[in-house]
């Protein structure tokens, strides 16, 4: 499964442009503690969260995460939207809380 | 009774988000134009840059107080200060033993150097100085205060990394020496939010990263001499010793 496949299910907003939404996800991780994902987080994984700063990116470009899904209708600063544009990390947005969003890419990746 | 001006969070080239101009030299030279008397370098999780700071700043008549500002399991930013050599030993050694051990991408998150008076590079730190230790803040106090040292939650009401984002609410029975507010935040109106603030001094400091925004803010206190015991009694507001207010 794809971001693009989950973007569209979820009707997730893309909020950068030109990046790789075909690669696969190969799973998802959900923390906003951020040295608790630099050091769990994996590869290809899609991370949930509701932090919205510029080391999210770094973090996120570190571990090489599919993807940031921000939650409950928080946006990224410009700092943190600039710097994902730069490190081509994929950044979406959902109104969905974090239980919601979790719980229906879960259910899709299962299906 | 002195009053001093001291500016107790300054982050060196060390700290991963430190600009590369912040060597040991170039802020006691900064401070000294910045009419600071007393200052701290508190780089994220390490001491690499104390010693040397306080040697230079020796040579102008400033005092610089060793410390480290510190990443709790819990990512709040907590400043520790420490008086002798020997304390700010162990405590590197206890900050090495809870720090994960995860490589550092500089190109990510900044250059991590030590560098010597003349701002060579000495050595880098290969691991990121940037996650949190495996240790909650409650012990990190515990911690601190057993070596000797002093604890004071740093940029308490910031969005990020601030105690009461992390926490939601002052942790009851928490034993801190003082509360670091944001520089531009308003003693009287964050004691009105948060009223267990009453209880303790607050410093703002200039969390700087560049040498321009050294003592951009600092604290004045009132203290008999510029040694670590007559610090702490400020810090406590103790025997007409204080941090005063603007």
């Amino acid at each position: 499964m794809n971001l693009k496949q989950i973007a569209d299910e979820l009707g997730l907003k893309i909020l950068n442009e030109e990046v790789d939404l075909e690669r696969e996800v190969t799973g998802g991780y959900v923390s906003d503690l951020l040295s608790d994902v630099m050091g769990h987080a994996r590869e290809g994984e899609l991370w949930i969260t509701l932090q919205s700063h510029i080391n999210v990116v770094a973090i996120a470009s570190l571990k090489d995460l599919a993807g940031i899904v921000l939650v409950k209708g928080i946006l990224p600063d410009s700092l943190m939207l600039e710097k994902a544009r730069e490190e081509g990390i994929p950044v979406l947005a959902t109104t969905r809380t974090t239980f919601q969003t979790t719980g229906l890419i879960y259910k899709m990746m299962e299906s | 009774m002195n009053v001093y001006r001291a500016d107790l969070h300054i982050h060196s080239v060390l700290s991963p988000c430190g600009d590369l101009e912040m060597s040991p030299r170039r802020i006691v030279a900064r401070a000294v134009e910045m009419g600071l008397d007393i200052i701290a370098v508190t780089d994220h999780n390490h001491t690499g840059h104390a010693r040397l700071t306080r040697r230079l700043g020796e040579k102008h008549g400033i005092w610089v107080v060793y410390g480290a500002e510190v990443n709790t399991r819990e990512e709040v930013h907590c400043l520790t200060f420490f008086d002798t050599n020997q304390q700010l030993e162990d405590f590197q050694m206890q900050l090495e033993r809870y720090l994960p051990m995860v490589p550092n991408d500089p190109h990510l998150f900044g250059d991590q150097v030590i560098v010597d008076e003349d701002e060579h590079i000495l050595s880098e730190i290969r691991h990121s100085l940037y996650p949190g230790l495996s240790l909650g803040i409650s012990d990190m106090t515990g911690l601190v205060h057993e070596l000797g040292g002093l604890f004071v939650p740093a940029h308490v009401d910031r969005p990020m990394n601030g105690l009461y984002i992390q926490l939601g609410l002052f942790p009851d029975g928490l034993e801190v020496d003082a509360v670091e507010i944001s520089r531009n935040t308003d003693p009287a109106g964050i004691r009105k939010q948060h009223s267990e603030l009453e209880s303790y001094r607050l410093l703002r400091n200039s969390d700087a990263h560049y040498p321009e925004h050294i003592g951009r803010a600092y604290n004045m206190m009132s203290m008999k001499a510029k040694t670590f015991s007559e610090f702490t009694l400020a810090l406590h507001g103790k025997e007409g010793r204080m941090v005063k207010e603007k």
